[in-house]
C-alpha cells in the first residue's frame, strides 16, 4: 500500500508575542490509499494545526510532507491552492456552503477554480454526479438554508468528492450535527472509503472515530497513540439499534 | 476563473444589497450624469454661437471705429468719428488679401409707408456687402456701384421690414421714405434670424453708404468697415497690415489706436467663453462627485470584504488563487461603477435635453464622450475597487475561514 500522506518529522511553531508556541512538535505519520484515519485528542493538543498542514491551508516550519508523492512543504501561495483544489476534498464543521447559492453551484465551486477548463455541461453534469453520491441529485436547486444540517454537510461531502481528490479531509464533520444525522454522515464516509476514498477526519468524539478504520491520538503537539480500530461501528447497523430505542421508547 | 462565471458572481452579489449598490452607484450616476449634461449644453450652445457667427459670413472683419480697449475714456461703437471713406478705400487697394470692402455707416430712423410707420436700422454699406455677409436675397436685386457713386435713393430690406410695412403686398418697386426722402425697394434679403447679440438682423434696411451719409444721417465720417478676406490669405497678416495702415493714415504715432479690429474667430471666442464658464463649472462638480463617487465605492467594498470573509476563506480552500479573488472583487466594483455610469449618462442626457430645450439650443452628445465617460467610470471602479479587493486577496485562508 503506497502512502498517499507522508509527513516526516513535521513541526509548526507560531510566535505569538514573546513567547512561541509549539503546536506540532515531530509528528511522522504515514497515511496509506484507501485509509480512513481520525485524528484525535483534546483542544489545545495540535490536531487542528496538524490538519490545516495536511490539507495544504498552512506549511509545516520544519519538516517535509509528501502528498501522492509531492513534496508540498515549501510551495508557494498559489501552488497550494492548485494542490487543496486538484488533490483535496475539504468538509468542515460549519458545512461552509456559500448562502443563497443553489446546492448545485456550491458544488461547482472548486471546479471554478481548476484550471484546465471544462464545458459548461461537463461542470454540471460532475457537480450533479457527485450530488448523486450523497444522494441528493433532487435538491440540486435548494439553497443551503432550505436543506437540513445533514443535507447541508452532504452538499459539503459532494463539493469536496467533485475534482476526484486523492484525500478527503474533514474537520469534526458531525459538531454540529444530532445523534442521527451524525451516523447518516458517517454512513457516507463509509460508503465512500469502501469504494476506495482515503479519508482523514478530525474529531473529539470517541463513538465518531469508531466508524473510521485507524484512530491517531495527539497530545501537546505529538502523536501518542496510533492504532487500528478494533470494534469497528457501521452506520446502517448503528442507525437500525437507534431507531429500534427510539420506538421502544413510544412503546413504554 | 471564467470571465462570464465572474461577472455573474458579481452581479449576484450586488443584487444581494440592491439599496446599498443603488445609494454607492449614486455618486458615479451624479458625476457622469453632469459631464453627459455638460458636454450636451455646451456643444449644444457651442453649435448655436457657431450658427450666428457664421451668420455674419465668411472670413469677416470688421473694423470699428473708436477703441473698445483703450485706457481712459471709451468711445462705443464707431464712436471716434475718425475713419472715413477713403480709409476703407485704402485698405481695399493697398492691403494685400482683402476681396471686398464696404465702409459702413450706421442710423436709427423713423420710416413711413403705405400709410405705416416703423423704427428700424439704416445701414449704409457697399455694393459687395451681401457678398461679404453671404446673405442671398429674397426677391429683387442689390444696389450697384453706379447707385453708390451716384447717391442713389435705392434701398433694399429685410424681412421683419416687410412684415411691418408691406404686410399685403410685394415691397420690390414699392417706394419707403426716410427722413421724407422717398427710397426705392430693389430687393428683399432672406430672412437671417438673430445676431450673436441676440438682436433681430431682419429689422433692417440697407442703402448706399452714400446716400446714408450725404441724405440721411448728414456725416462725414463711417462708423465701421466690413470686408472678407482671401480664405487662402493669413487671416493674422491681413488684420495687422490694416492696423499698420489705419495707424500710418490717421497718423497715430505712440497714442492708443482710435479703431477696434475684429475678426471672425475672436468675435466668436468672446461669446464661447461664458459657456465655458459654465462647461469648467459643471466639470469641477463632475470631476468631484466622481471621485466622492469612487470613495464610496471603496468604503462599500471594504464592508463586503469584512462581511464575507468567510465565503472568500470558502474560496480559498477549494482552490482559488489569490488573483481570482482579486478579480472577484475588482468585477464587482466595476460593475458596480460602470452601471452608475451607464445609468448617468441615460440621466446626463434627459437633463441635458431639458435644459437645452428650454433654452433652445439643439442637444449634442458626441459618441467620443458617451464612449469616454463610460469608460472613467469604470476606471473609477478599478482605481477605487482595487485597495478593497486587494486586501481580499491577500486574507489567510485559515483565519478566513474560522472568521465568525
Amino acid at each position: 500500500m503506497s502512502a498517499v500522506i507522508q509527513l516526516k518529522d513535521v513541526h509548526k511553531t507560531y510566535h505569538t508575542g514573546e513567547v512561541d508556541v509549539l503546536a506540532v512538535r515531530g509528528v511522522s505519520l504515514e497515511i496509506g490509499k484507501g485509509e480512513f484515519v481520525a485524528v484525535m485528542g483534546s483542544s489545545g493538543s495540535g490536531k487542528s494545526t496538524l490538519m490545516n498542514i495536511i490539507g495544504c491551508l498552512d506549511r509545516p516550519t520544519t519538516g517535509h510532507y509528501f502528498l501522492d508523492d509531492i513534496d508540498v512543504s515549501q510551495l508557494d501561495r498559489d501552488a497550494l491552492a492548485d494542490i487543496r483544489n486538484r488533490k483535496l476534498g475539504f468538509v468542515f464543521q460549519g458545512f461552509n456552503l456559500l448562502s443563497r447559492t443553489s446546492a448545485l453551484e456550491n458544488v461547482e465551486l472548486p471546479m471554478l477554480y481548476t484550471h484546465n477548463h471544462r464545458s459548461h455541461t461537463e461542470v454540471n453534469d460532475r457537480a450533479m454526479a457527485a450530488l448523486g453520491v450523497v444522494s441528493l441529485a433532487d435538491r440540486a436547486g435548494h439553497h443551503p438554508n432550505q436543506l437540513s444540517g445533514g443535507q447541508q454537510q452532504r452538499v459539503a461531502i459532494a463539493r469536496a468528492l467533485v475534482n476526484e481528490p486523492a484525500v478527503l479531509l474533514a474537520d469534526e464533520p458531525t459538531g454540529n450535527l444530532d445523534t442521527r444525522t451524525s451516523i447518516e454522515v458517517m454512513g457516507v464516509f463509509q460508503k465512500l472509503n469502501d469504494a476506495g476514498m482515503t479519508i482523514v477526519m478530525v474529531t473529539h468524539e470517541l463513538d465518531i472515530a469508531r466508524y473510521t478504520r485507524r484512530n491517531v491520538v495527539m497530545r501537546d503537539g505529538q502523536v501518542i497513540s496510533d492504532k487500528p480500530v478494533e470494534i469497528r461501528l457501521t452506520a446502517p447497523e448503528e442507525l437500525s439499534k437507534l431507531q429500534q430505542a427510539q420506538q421502544a421508547v413510544q412503546l413504554s | 476563473m471564467r470571465f462570464a462565471a465572474t461577472i455573474r458572481i458579481a452581479l449576484r452579489a450586488l443584487r444581494r444589497n440592491k439599496m446599498r449598490s443603488a445609494l454607492t452607484t449614486l455618486g458615479i450616476i451624479i458625476g457622469v450624469g453632469a459631464v453627459i449634461t455638460m458636454v450636451g449644453i455646451g456643444n449644444g450652445a457651442k453649435s448655436q454661437v457657431e450658427a450666428t457667427v457664421a451668420s455674419l459670413g465668411r472670413n469677416v472683419v470688421l473694423i470699428f471705429a473708436g477703441n473698445f480697449s483703450s485706457s481712459g475714456a471709451r468711445s462705443g461703437w464707431g464712436g471716434a468719428g475718425t475713419m472715413t471713406v477713403d480709409d476703407a478705400d485704402a485698405i481695399g487697394r493697398e492691403v494685400t488679401g482683402v476681396i471686398h470692402v464696404s465702409p459702413e455707416v450706421r442710423d436709427r430712423q423713423q420710416v413711413l409707408a403705405n400709410g405705416l410707420n416703423w423704427n428700424t436700422q439704416i445701414l449704409g454699406e457697399g455694393a459687395d456687402y451681401l457678398d461679404i455677409r453671404d446673405w442671398p436675397l429674397s426677391d429683387g436685386a442689390m444696389f450697384t456701384e453706379q447707385d453708390v457713386r451716384s447717391t442713389a435713393k435705392s434701398c433694399i430690406v429685410g424681412q421683419t421690414i416687410v412684415n411691418e410695412l408691406f404686410p399685403n403686398e410685394d415691397p420690390v418697386g414699392n417706394v419707403l421714405r426716410i427722413r421724407n426722402i422717398p427710397f426705392k425697394i430693389l430687393g428683399v434679403l432672406s430672412r437671417k434670424g438673430l445676431s450673436v447679440m441676440g438682436t433681430d438682423q431682419d429689422d433692417v434696411i440697407v442703402v448706399p453708404y452714400t446716400s446714408a451719409m450725404k441724405r440721411i444721417s448728414k456725416r462725414t465720417n463711417i462708423s465701421s468697415i466690413n470686408l472678407q478676406t482671401d480664405p487662402a490669405a493669413s487671416a493674422p497678416k491681413v488684420q495687422a497690415d490694416i492696423g499698420d495702415l489705419l495707424r500710418q493714415r490717421h497718423r497715430l504715432g505712440g497714442r492708443d489706436d482710435d479703431f477696434t479690429i475684429r475678426g471672425q474667430e475672436e468675435i466668436a471666442n468672446a461669446f464661447t467663453a461664458t459657456t465655458k464658464t459654465m462647461t469648467m463649472l459643471l466639470a469641477g462638480v463632475a470631476l468631484v462627485s466622481l471621485v466622492v463617487g469612487g470613495i464610496g465605492i471603496m468604503n462599500i467594498m471594504l464592508v463586503s470584504v469584512t462581511e464575507r470573509t468567510r465565503e472568500i476563506g470558502i474560496r480559498m480552500a477549494v482552490g482559488a488563487h489569490g488573483k481570482d479573488i482579486l478579480l472577484q472583487f475588482l468585477a464587482e466594483a466595476i460593475t458596480l461603477s460602470s452601471f452608475g455610469g451607464l445609468i448617468g449618462i441615460a440621466l446626463g442626457f434627459a437633463v441635458a435635453k431639458i435644459i437645452s430645450t428650454s433654452a433652445g439650443w439643439p442637444t449634442l452628445v458626441p459618441v467620443v464622450w458617451v464612449i469616454a465617460s463610460f469608460l472613467f467610470s469604470a476606471a473609477v471602479g478599478i482605481a477605487f475597487g482595487f485597495y478593497p479587493a486587494y486586501k481580499a486577496s491577500r486574507l489567510d485562508p485559515i483565519d478566513a475561514l474560522r472568521y465568525e
